[in-house]
């Protein structure tokens, strides 16, 4: 049981303030997802979280200790970070970058034990890469090379594992697989995800907590199914929206509406709100 | 897990029996250390027999072993390997490798493959304080020399590492760009000093700046091999933080790493061991930049074998180039520095238009 608790917590670049007074609570053994138009703090705030950023006000606590006062490798065994856009240096290979993840189990003198090549394996395997453990990161589609990242997080081997936009730049297949991934690490081995999304549609599949930000504060936090509305992803990203139920997931849908074709399309295509527009579904 | 095989990995775990102590190397290691342990050898073993005094391959070797202590020459062939060549040579040797282990470090650190071991101002620190004391303060022996030169790179590295410090942090793109507005300033000093000095004074300056091993003895060997025998290995217990750091910074963060503390003792080593390499040879360019560069596409971006490798070919690069040197024009010779701009800048040239969409 790891519990992420920031309070009363004030971030700012310089002299640049970007979250003033914010407190959150993530939810353990749960995907929490960040969302909010550009600029609203949602990257700032992970960064905050994950002691990327020192906060200049409040402080954030994991179960009892501040993190700011934990030993650096104490924290990581226990909460991983993957920033946004990482790079690997040419040549690097999938295995030996997912080996890296073992650096806050070792020391100055045991620098690789059988449990860090057991546990090396281990996140081969589960993010399914173990067949181009061999290949340097450089050469790896777009996809494959997160899933590399993702897996040296892995071995990290910590409770807590936070991702910045982990899909932004992937083509729509390698989102998915990526998404299905970090769902999978969730179900089946207890990870708590905490994840900055750009699309508040896959937010909402993906996530069982959503953080809606703007403007450094939280606009609203809950079950997505709870929290999105019409006036929030209109009052957070400043769009008109209808909300659907998603027929695949029951999750909130949004679509957004289109100025250029609002007019012809508002009375004729575009549902009414009361209709329920699942589509039925054939049961094969 | 899978039954499938697993996949093997890309290093060897070296874990002596009974002792607490692991490190993982690239298991294309061994293979090119051997290679270039060997090159070194021919390397060293030609260049100690190239010179005035002919004396056959077979006499060299014989004679490094002590084992023709009853040949009728042993007593020149010993003067002449002993006191005249192997100085010189193993002094060359020892500022490659001092060079190239600083170079490898740098270019982790900053995570550029062009970066050197002069990115802190080391070798205009050391070129002015040897100037000042060559050309401008003549009443102190050359003998202080290498240590003006040290004492000159150390000041100016640690210049340039606290006016690049803000808000508790210097990062690599400060320490560049603040590396060159404070060389070039030393420069023009240095450029000043020379314009006003005598003629004599200058030509000797110039050679030094120019970077040479001519006349070495002994007492440089100990002074720089001394070193290498403290900052080696810890540059090699370090290679693990250098490949963290590799990550950029966040994900080093993330891992638990303390990347300013990590960063800046890694600076110091690699500082150090230029500075001393530079206090007493003068300034050689290229050799720490093209040694880790080539080394590294030997055997991979992991630096628990990239250290010491790229250390060992930075040595026998330098001892090539010395040999070069005294061969070209002999019985003159070529500054070691000259040489190994020759063969260092189509390199760099080339490095730089393979990196142009980087």
């Amino acid at each position: 049981m790891t519990q992420l608790n920031a309070a009363h917590l004030s971030l700012s670049y310089d002299n640049t303030h970007i979250i003033h007074d914010l407190s959150v609570t993530i939810p353990t053994h749960k995907i929490t997802a960040l969302v909010g138009p550009n600029g609203c703090g949602k990257s700032t705030l992970l960064r905050g979280i994950s002691r990327l950023l020192k906060p200049r006000r409040g402080n954030v606590v994991l179960d009892t200790h501040d993190i700011w006062s934990m030993p650096t490798k104490e924290l990581a065994k226990r909460l991983g970070i993957l920033p946004q856009g990482p790079v690997a240096p040419e040549g690097l290979t999938v295995h030996e970058l997912v080996a890296q993840g073992r650096y806050p189990h070792q020391s100055w003198l045991q620098q690789w034990s059988p449990e860090d090549e057991r546990i090396t394996l281990e996140a081969l395997e589960i993010t399914d890469i173990a067949a181009f453990a061999d290949r340097p990161v450089d050469t790896l589609s777009g996809g494959q090379r997160q899933r590399a990242w993702i897996a040296m997080t892995l071995a990290q081997d910590s409770d807590l594992i936070l991702l910045d936009e982990p899909t932004t730049f992937l083509d729509l297949a390698y989102q998915i697989d990526v998404l299905n991934l970090l769902h999978d690490l969730n179900v089946e081995r207890g990870k708590t995800i905490v994840m900055v999304l750009h699309d508040l549609n896959q937010a909402c599949r993906y996530a069982d907590f959503l953080v809606a930000l703007c403007g450094g504060e939280i606009r609203a936090q809950g079950a997505p199914s709870e929290v999105v509305t019409e006036d929030l992803v209109n009052s957070v990203f400043g769009v008109e929206s209808r909300i659907m139920q998603d027929p695949i997931t029951d999750t909130p849908l949004i679509i957004p509406i289109s100025h250029r074709r609002k007019t012809n399309l508002t009375e004729t295509v575009l549902p009414s709100r009361e209709m329920n527009l699942m589509p039925e579904r054939e049961t094969a | 897990m899978s039954a499938k095989n697993p996949p093997r990995p890309s290093w060897i775990t070296l874990r002596p029996r009974g002792a607490k102590f692991s490190y993982r190397i690239d298991r294309r290691v061994p293979l090119i250390a051997l290679i270039i342990a060997t090159f070194t050898i021919v390397v060293l073993v030609f260049s100690i027999n190239y010179g005035q005094y002919n004396m056959t391959v077979g006499d060299v070797v014989l004679t490094l072993l002590g084992l023709n202590k009853d040949h009728p020459d042993y007593r020149n062939f010993a003067l002449v390997v002993h006191t005249f060549r192997l100085p010189r040579i193993l002094l060359s040797f020892l500022v490659g490798m001092a060079l190239a282990t600083s170079g490898t470090i740098m270019q982790g650190i900053t995570r550029n493959p062009l970066a050197d071991p002069y990115l802190l101002g080391v070798s205009s620190g050391a070129g002015l304080a040897a100037v000042v004391l060559i050309v401008a303060v003549k009443t102190i022996s050359l003998y202080w020399l290498p240590w003006a030169a040290l004492g000159g790179a150390l000041l100016t590295a640690a210049g340039i590492y606290t006016f690049a410090w803000k808000n508790g942090t210097s990062s690599p793109i400060r320490l560049i760009l603040i590396g060159i507005a404070i060389e070039a300033v030393l420069a023009a000093v240095t450029s000043t000093i020379l314009l006003f000095g005598q003629i004599n004074d200058v030509q000797q300056a110039y050679v030094w700046l120019a970077g040479s091993v001519y006349g070495r003895n002994w007492e440089h060997v100990y002074a720089i091999g001394g070193w290498l025998l403290i900052f080696l290995p810890a540059a090699m217990l370090m290679a693990r933080q250098l490949n963290t750091l590799g990550l950029g910074e966040d994900t080093a963060k993330g891992l638990g790493q303390r990347v300013e503390w990590q960063r800046g003792v890694l600076l110091f080593i690699s500082v150090t061991l230029a500075a001393v390499a530079v206090s007493v040879s003068g300034t050689i360019g290229f050799i720490g930049l093209i040694a880790p560069h080539i080394t590294r596409r030997l055997v991979g971006p992991s630096h628990e074998g990239l250290i010491p490798a790229s250390a060992l070919f930075g040595g026998a690069l330098l001892v090539l180039a010395d040999l070069v040197g005294r061969w070209v024009i002999a019985p003159s010779e070529l500054p070691i520095g000259v040489v190994t701009a020759m063969i260092g800048a189509p390199y760099f040239m080339y490095l730089l238009y393979r990196n142009r969409n980087a």
